[in-house]
């Protein structure tokens, strides 16, 4: 599999699927997407990515532990969930607070960072169990 | 009733627990004198509840509590009366004497501080016990005593006898544990209330349609905890723990817990003949079989732990009896027992200190080496033993008193009474007399005197007996009173005096159990023998039943732990998708649902009804592509080529899904579908499976039909649920709320993060712990084969 043009070609595929799996999990609110999918994607570019260039390369290039990827993006899922107590509303009720940058408006909200935690999840889980098979493979003559 | 004393009951509850948590760091700084420092605590809480005498002897009760779950009913409230305050002063007064007593037994203990804690948590599991007025809390303080003592048992966890014993204990009070709670939930549903204060108000149950499952809950309850015949057997085994464990669970504390829970329930469910009947005939024969067991045995521990049993069958027969009288006997008992047991079971650690061994037959001439403890021994047993001017004397009187003016059963029960009391009177006789004033035996140790705090305790309460046993007046007045009172919800008057008539049948009666126990005493040696022969021809005993049922528990769950979990892939995949074919047709077969797909009767003309759906060309191309990717999986020769057509397969069914309408789902389809084709291909190579599957025939046929069957199912359910009309309320909602609540167009999207983001939380959570699963399963594989031998199931790994 690791022929030149792939091995070439393969960042360049790489930072087009990461781009787009973050476009893909930010416009999941109101056009077809979100963090789920934008995690599958993220994770597949992983995936390439590691044919490419090999397991070390990957994980010197993402520099945290994938699972402590995960772990963080279950950690923003439920605070942003435990945000809404802070106004005396039940648990993971939405909070959104639309902030003026120039001439757009942003809608930052609960639900955003929570899809952004779902996204993390994804990424991060199938990202180790991917290098983690990948990784076994390498090491064998 | 204000804050101040809501509080201090809730202090006298809590507290322990604080003075536990902090054990370990004041045993650290004390040193030598953590004991005493310790003690403080229990003294402490003594004295506060003497302060609370004075309104629970005029006659009234004290209640006081702090809301826990107010929504569920669960208040931690707490009842003082006279039965809960006699029983909440025994132990804390007794429990400051035990710390104190400890401090010096494990004098340079590596684990003194722990043990320490374990103690005082467990006073304060017992004081709640006896304090608590809701019957829930009354069962959480239940367990708490069950899980302490278990601790407690098996502190000396490097011993198997002491785990065993520990386990032992736990297993069984547990099974009561349980049986109280189921207790607490009927009679709540009987009368309406958690608080045990309200319920009494109620009046007895007897004749409620709920009486019985009460009874049989509150017995098993009681039964298991204070250890009546025939689920005796684990208190003897308890005795594995350090001395002044004994002295405290099996005297005043642990076992007499369910005579508490027993007297407290008097007025709810006694009277009645099957109450009456239960608990005089478990309590006779554990009256009796206990001072049998205490004559078979030699070791001082085991003898004071059997005659704990025949003490407890008393207590119950005497709440069975019911009467003013016997209850008044009971709690006056109860003191002596109290008072006299925790000082012999003092007394026996100072021994085994002092000289190195507890055996009777080997221990003797004592009373010189070991002089303070003599004196303590010796007025515990003569209060044990009943002479006048002790105070069980006193609790003697008082059961013959209630029985005297009786039929053929009181006779009866007073035979019984007299015969436990005479074997109880001679193991005291023996207690006292073997290894202080018999032959000077050889022991292990030159024997000495034990050091001051080990004698504090023996003597205080070998005198409080004598002393209680010359204040009659007060203490019928002061104490029994309001105890039996408390016992029986209505007021009782005490009689008791210092007085000898000898004309009254009850001065006969008692020397007639002493002589008994003195006969008892000269025979012990003879009395032994048989028992012991008996024993041996018998058999088999509680204990090894309760032997012989745990193994065939363990026996058991192996032998299903085997069978469901045999360590075969294929197997299990087979299993899970057998019971998913059962789920699938079950159901569909049951409530007919073939009959809504295809209707019987229409099935003659189904060619015509057969009309090819108005699909476009390429609907039809994409819905061949999948077809080709099935059959091609299928007919597939090596792995490889039937993972990816597995992938064209799924593409396939992803563009169905873009095609009709479900943009977000061929999304998620094409990109799982992508990662599994990955990830098996991964898996396949990381497993070295080969590159084709030959499988023999009847697996091929095996895992073929089963395949084809889920196949049907689950289009048949497909199809079952079309036939249905549909429902648009749900995606009404989504449609008309999306924008304007959510705000959010995707409503797949919204529905997942918001709506319902709780579930996708869990999702998430599920999803990461069968990440670090599979990690750990890879990594476990990855591990560089160890010298240790290795296991059948690695075998085959060897080459790596």
């Amino acid at each position: 599999m690791s022929t030149v043009i792939f091995r070439t070609l393969a960042p360049l595929i790489v930072v087009i699927m990461l781009v787009f799996s973050l476009y893909i999990c930010l416009r999941g609110h109101n056009e077809p997407g979100g963090g789920f999918i934008g995690g599958l994607i993220a994770a597949a570019a992983m995936a390439v990515f590691g044919m490419a260039s090999g397991v070390g390369a990957v994980r010197r290039a993402l520099r945290l532990d994938p699972l402590a990827i995960a772990g963080s993006g279950l950690f923003l899922a439920g605070a942003s969930g435990l945000a809404s107590l802070f106004i005396a509303a039940p648990f993971m009720t939405s909070i959104w607070l639309p902030i003026e940058l120039g001439e757009t408006v942003v809608p930052v909200s609960t639900p955003l960072f929570f899809d952004l935690g779902v996204y993390l999840v994804v990424f991060g889980t199938l990202a180790a169990i991917a290098l983690s098979l990948e990784s076994d493979r390498e090491e064998e003559p | 009733m204000g804050g101040s004393l809501d509080a201090s009951i809730a202090l006298v509850a809590i507290g322990p627990f604080l003075a536990a948590a902090l054990a370990p760091l004041v045993n650290r700084l004390a040193g030598p004198l953590a004991g005493w420092v310790l003690a403080l605590v229990p003294a402490g809480i003594f004295a506060l509840l003497l302060s609370l005498a004075e309104p629970v002897i005029a006659g009234g009760s004290v209640r006081a509590g702090i809301g826990w779950v107010p929504s569920h009913g669960l208040t931690l409230s707490f009842l003082v009366d006279g039965l809960s305050l006699v029983f909440a002063l025994t132990i804390s007064g007794i429990g400051a004497l035990i710390v104190l007593y400890s401090g010096s037994y494990l004098a340079g203990h590596p684990h003194r501080g722990r043990f320490l804690a374990f103690l005082l948590a467990f006073m304060g599991a017992m004081l709640g016990l006896v304090l608590a007025d809701n019957t829930l809390a009354l069962f959480l303080f239940w367990e708490l005593t069950s899980i302490t003592s278990f601790l407690l048992i098996g502190f000396d966890h490097a011993r198997q006898a002491a785990r065993r014993g520990a386990i032992q204990a736990l297993v069984v009070t547990n099974i009561g544990g349980m049986a109280l709670l189921a207790g607490a939930i009927v009679l709540q549903q009987a009368g309406g209330s958690w608080e045990l204060s309200a319920l009494r108000e109620l009046g007895s149950l007897a004749g409620h349609a709920l009486y019985a499952p009460i009874l049989i809950c509150v017995l098993a309850a009681a039964f298991t905890k204070s250890a009546q015949f025939p689920l005796h057997f684990w208190l003897p085994n308890a005795m594995e723990a350090p001395t002044p464990v004994s002295a405290f669970l099996h005297s005043a504390t642990m076992v007499q817990a369910g005579v508490y829970l027993l007297a407290r329930m008097t007025p709810l469910l006694g009277g009645t003949a099957a109450w009456t009947t239960l608990l005089m005939l478990f309590g006779g024969a554990t009256l009796i079989w206990g001072a049998l067991g205490a004559l078979r045995q030699t070791d001082l521990k085991q003898i004071l732990a059997q005659t704990t049993i025949a003490s407890l069958g008393l207590l119950v027969l005497l709440l069975g009896l019911g009467s003013a009288a016997a209850i008044s006997a009971m709690v006056v008992y109860f003191i002596a027992h109290a008072l006299y047991k925790a000082g012999l079971f003092m007394v026996a650690g100072a021994i085994d200190h002092g000289a190195g061994t507890r055996d009777i037959t080997a221990l003797g001439g004592l009373a010189e080496k070991m002089p303070v403890s003599f004196i303590a021994a010796a007025l515990a047993c003569l209060s044990m033993f009943g002479l006048p001017l002790t105070v069980g004397y006193l609790a003697k009187e008082e059961m013959y008193l209630g029985l005297l003016a009786g039929d053929w059963s009181a006779v009866l029960t007073l035979a019984v009474l007299v015969a436990g009391n005479a074997l109880l009177a001679g193991v005291a006789l023996l207690v006292m007399i073997r290894p202080f004033l018999g032959e000077p035996g050889t022991t292990p140790k030159p024997p000495h005197e034990a050091p001051i705090p080990m004698l504090a305790g023996p003597v205080l309460l070998g005198g409080a007996g004598i002393l209680c046993g010359l204040l009659p007046d007060w203490l019928g007045r002061e104490v029994m009173a309001p105890a039996a009172s408390g016992i029986l919800a209505s007021p009782v008057e005490s009689h008791l005096a210092l007085a000898f008539d000898l004309a009254s049948p009850l001065l006969w009666l008692s020397g007639l159990t002493w002589g008994l126990g003195i006969l008892v005493y000269r025979q012990a040696d003879a009395i032994r023998t048989l028992l012991r022969r008996f024993e041996h021809t018998l058999g088999w005993t509680a204990d090894t039943v309760f032997d012989a049922a745990m193994f065939g528990l363990v026996r058991f769950s192996g032998a299903v732990t085997r069978l469901l979990h045999h360590g075969r892939l294929e197997l299990y995949l087979v299993v899970v998708f057998m019971v998913f074919a059962l789920a699938l047709f079950g159901p569909l077969l049951a409530w007919g649902g073939l009959d809504w797909i295809v209707p019987t009767a229409e099935l003659g003309d189904w060619s015509k009804r057969l009309v090819p759906p108005p699909f476009r060309p390429y609907e039809w191309g994409v819905l061949a592509l999948a077809a080709i990717g099935l059959v091609l999986v299928v007919v597939a020769r090596t792995r490889l080529l039937a993972i990816v057509c597995m992938g064209v397969q799924g593409a396939a069914l992803a563009l169905i899904f873009l095609l009709f309408g479900a943009p977000d789902l061929a999304f998620t389809q094409l990109m799982v579908e992508v990662l599994s084709v990955v990830v098996l291909t991964f898996v396949m190579t990381r497993l070295r499976l080969d590159d084709r599957d030959p499988r023999p025939f009847e697996d091929w046929a095996r895992d073929g039909t089963l395949a084809v069957v889920c196949g049907v199912g689950v289009s048949l359910l497909l199809m079952l649920v079309l036939t249905g009309p549909y429902d648009p309320r749900l995606s009404d909602f989504f449609a008309a709320t999306s924008v304007p609540v959510a705000h959010g167009h995707n409503i797949v999207n919204v529905i997942l993060v918001d709506y319902r983001g709780f579930d996708t939380l869990g999702e998430i959570a599920v999803v990461m712990t069968a990440g670090i699963a599979i990690l750990t399963l890879l990594r476990r594989r990855k591990a560089p084969p160890t010298p240790r031998p290795a296991r059948p199931r690695r075998a085959g790994k060897a080459s790596a």
